[in-house]
């Protein structure tokens, strides 16, 4: 194995003073700079249209309801937490919004928007809605018998892209708003496996971004890296949020202060059913928290 | 759907490399997202139509696959169960021209035949796989190699060898020579297979038993056979469906064609007697039903087995 080459040691781990406010200032890596020095046009201002939103959603496997009555409203360009325990249903939601349910046997009810498309609609294509949203899993999961290229392409092959230039110009955003492409731009054609944990991750990140999706689903992407790897996508996640929705599964408290705009909090409820708590900008959950449950949360009395 | 008031140089030639600005910015990413969804849309009905195709093709693969199997039981059925009976299941068999005769004596011989080469071939195929399992030295890769070899020696050799090894000396014909030369027929099967049932178990599980303080042949017995125990089952169970059915080991070793369905089969299929090809056709039916209820059974046995265990 060849050492990491993403860790030189001067670097910060990414402060974690837990405002969104610190969002650009937290970390100023090499990569960071470089980004925010290409960017030369930006996105338009946060409007107030919803990139996601959903209706009275519920989801059960084979009659047994996982998490119901969830009505939420995802801020375009913002960073949304989905928080909560284990087993209330937060990657059930997630998993809900690209109807990937439908490979799993998941019976879902309600409605999910995903801007104007209506995701659950009988005349709606599972694949197109996919090709509009991105999905980043638990664990790194670079296709193995791919390179480091083809890997960050395969979205835009899968979905027939086939012009070079187009692919190889995608690529190298993609990798680059993973900050991965200073790592990586020598050895595009090697292995994804030789990356560390951190760096697949972050591949799977551009791999996503790729297709230039309107929504970045992450269900707990941290949860099998290290702190310092963990601290990289969080700055990562921070500066994607200007152009992307990004919806983050964690039940990782400090991580959705750190970087979500706003919070949605999942519980068990008295049949032992997960549903929505309480939602609302994360300063405002975790400062003031409207219900007594939900207090009780994220003070880490409960859960 | 470049937005009004961009002023953004967007390169004319996509993939000009040095221009990571361009390709970076807001206005970058407008300029490539119409193009991927609309080739996204553009290949939908495209693979629509290839993912039907494929899948009439598998669907076509698996139905020829299965119709060997279909036509076979159907035409061995039309041509034995005619001379099913009661009796033929019952009876001893009878010489050419005397009426009725069945084939308990093949029946009872090849289920003696095949018990008793089970004992022999279990027991050192269970532990052969334990130590295959526990023990990741220069002598296991050995001894899976030899296993491996086994499998591949033709069903007629052994039947030499067992003739060699316990017919010639002893003078004559035996029961035991038959099983013996099965069991070396269904061990290097069931090794394998019980290898690969112990090798599901996960190895931490092995791990956590060892940490518990656990002695490595207890933590053999109550994690690993426990835990390998559907998939024990299921490989032996057809590992014994195979020796049922084979008939070039026992050529050599068994006393008379009456003492072993398969061999019953041979004879009686080559004479030229219509009884005695009615009675062959029959025996080969008994025998099919017998193989197929026996994998019917390991399924069931492994299903049940891994039910519980959840």
């Amino acid at each position: 194995m060849t050492e990491d080459p993403d860790a030189p040691a001067s670097e910060p781990a990414g402060a974690s003073d837990g405002a969104r406010s610190a969002r650009y200032s937290s970390t100023r890596t090499p990569a960071s700079v470089a980004l925010e020095a290409a960017r030369a046009s930006q996105p338009p201002a946060p409007d107030s249209e919803p990139a996601v939103t959903l209706e009275s959603l519920k989801v059960s496997f084979g009659g047994h309801v996982a998490v119901r009555n969830v009505t939420l409203e995802l801020p375009a360009r913002q960073v949304t937490a989905l928080v909560g325990p284990s087993g209330c249903g937060k990657t059930t939601v997630l998993r809900a919004i690209n109807r990937l349910h439908d490979h799993t046997g998941g019976r879902v009810e309600g409605t999910v928007r995903l801007g104007d498309i209506d995701v659950y609609a009988p005349d709606t294509d599972p694949e197109l809605v996919r090709a509009r949203v991105g999905m980043v899993f638990q664990r790194p999961n670079p296709f193995p018998t791919m390179s480091i290229l083809d890997n960050v392409t395969s979205g835009l092959r899968f979905n027939g892209v086939r012009n070079r230039a187009l692919l190889r110009e995608a690529a190298e955003a993609a990798l680059r708003h993973a900050a991965l492409w200073d790592i990586v731009k020598d050895r595009l054609n090697q292995t994804a496996l030789r990356l560390s944990g951190g760096q697949q991750q972050r591949l799977c990140i551009a791999r996503a971004l790729a297709i230039e999706p309107d929504v970045l689903l992450m269900d707990e992407p941290c949860s099998a890296l290290d702190p310092v790897a963990t601290a990289k996508i969080e700055d990562l996640i921070a500066h994607l949020a200007t152009e992307v929705t990004i919806v983050l599964v964690t039940h990782n408290m400090f991580q959705a202060a750190r970087v979500s705009d706003n919070a949605a909090v999942f519980l068990l409820d008295e049949d032992r059913v997960g549903e929505l708590v309480e939602v609302g900008p994360t300063v405002e959950i975790f400062d003031s928290p409207r219900h007594e449950r939900t207090k009780q949360y994220v003070t880490g009395h409960v859960g | 759907m470049s937005r009004a008031g961009d002023s953004v140089a967007v390169p004319a030639a996509a993939g000009d490399l040095d221009e990571s600005q361009a390709q970076l910015g807001w206005a970058a990413r407008e300029r490539r997202r119409p193009i991927i969804q609309a080739a996204a849309r553009r290949t939908l009905r495209r693979r629509r139509l290839a993912g039907k195709l494929v899948q009439a093709l598998c669907v076509l693969c698996a139905a020829i696959g299965l119709a060997p199997l279909v036509a076979l039981v159907y035409y061995t059925a039309d041509r034995g169960l005619p001379g099913i009976s009661l009796s033929f299941l019952t009876n001893a068999p009878v010489p050419e021209g005397v009426p009725g005769g069945g084939i308990s004596t093949a029946i009872a011989g090849s289920a003696e035949i095949v018990g008793l080469a089970l004992v022999m071939a279990i027991p050192v195929g269970l532990l052969a796989a334990l130590f295959l399992h526990e023990r990741r030295g220069r002598l296991a890769a050995g001894i899976r190699f030899g296993a491996d070899m086994l499998t591949g020696v033709p069903s007629i050799v052994i039947g030499i060898f067992a003739y060699a090894l316990l017919v010639r000396p002893l003078h004559h014909f035996s029961d035991l020579a038959a099983s013996f030369a099965l069991a070396v027929l269904m061990l290097p099967i069931m090794i394998r297979a019980d290898e690969e049932a112990m090798r599901t178990v996960a190895m931490d599980l092995w791990e956590a038993g060892v940490a518990l303080g656990a002695r490595r042949s207890r933590v053999a017995r109550s994690v690993v056979l426990r835990g390998a125990l559907p998939g024990l089952v299921t490989g032996n169970l057809l590992a014994v469906s195979r020796g049922v059915g084979e008939t070039a080991p026992l050529l050599f070793t068994v006393a008379a064609p009456s003492f072993a369905m398969t061999l019953l089969i041979y004879t009686d299929g080559t004479q030229p007697f219509p009884s005695d090809q009615q009675t062959a056709w029959a025996t080969a039916l008994v025998l099919l039903m017998f193989v197929l209820i026996l994998s019917g059974l390991a399924r069931v046995v492994a299903w049940r087995l891994t039910r519980r265990a959840r």
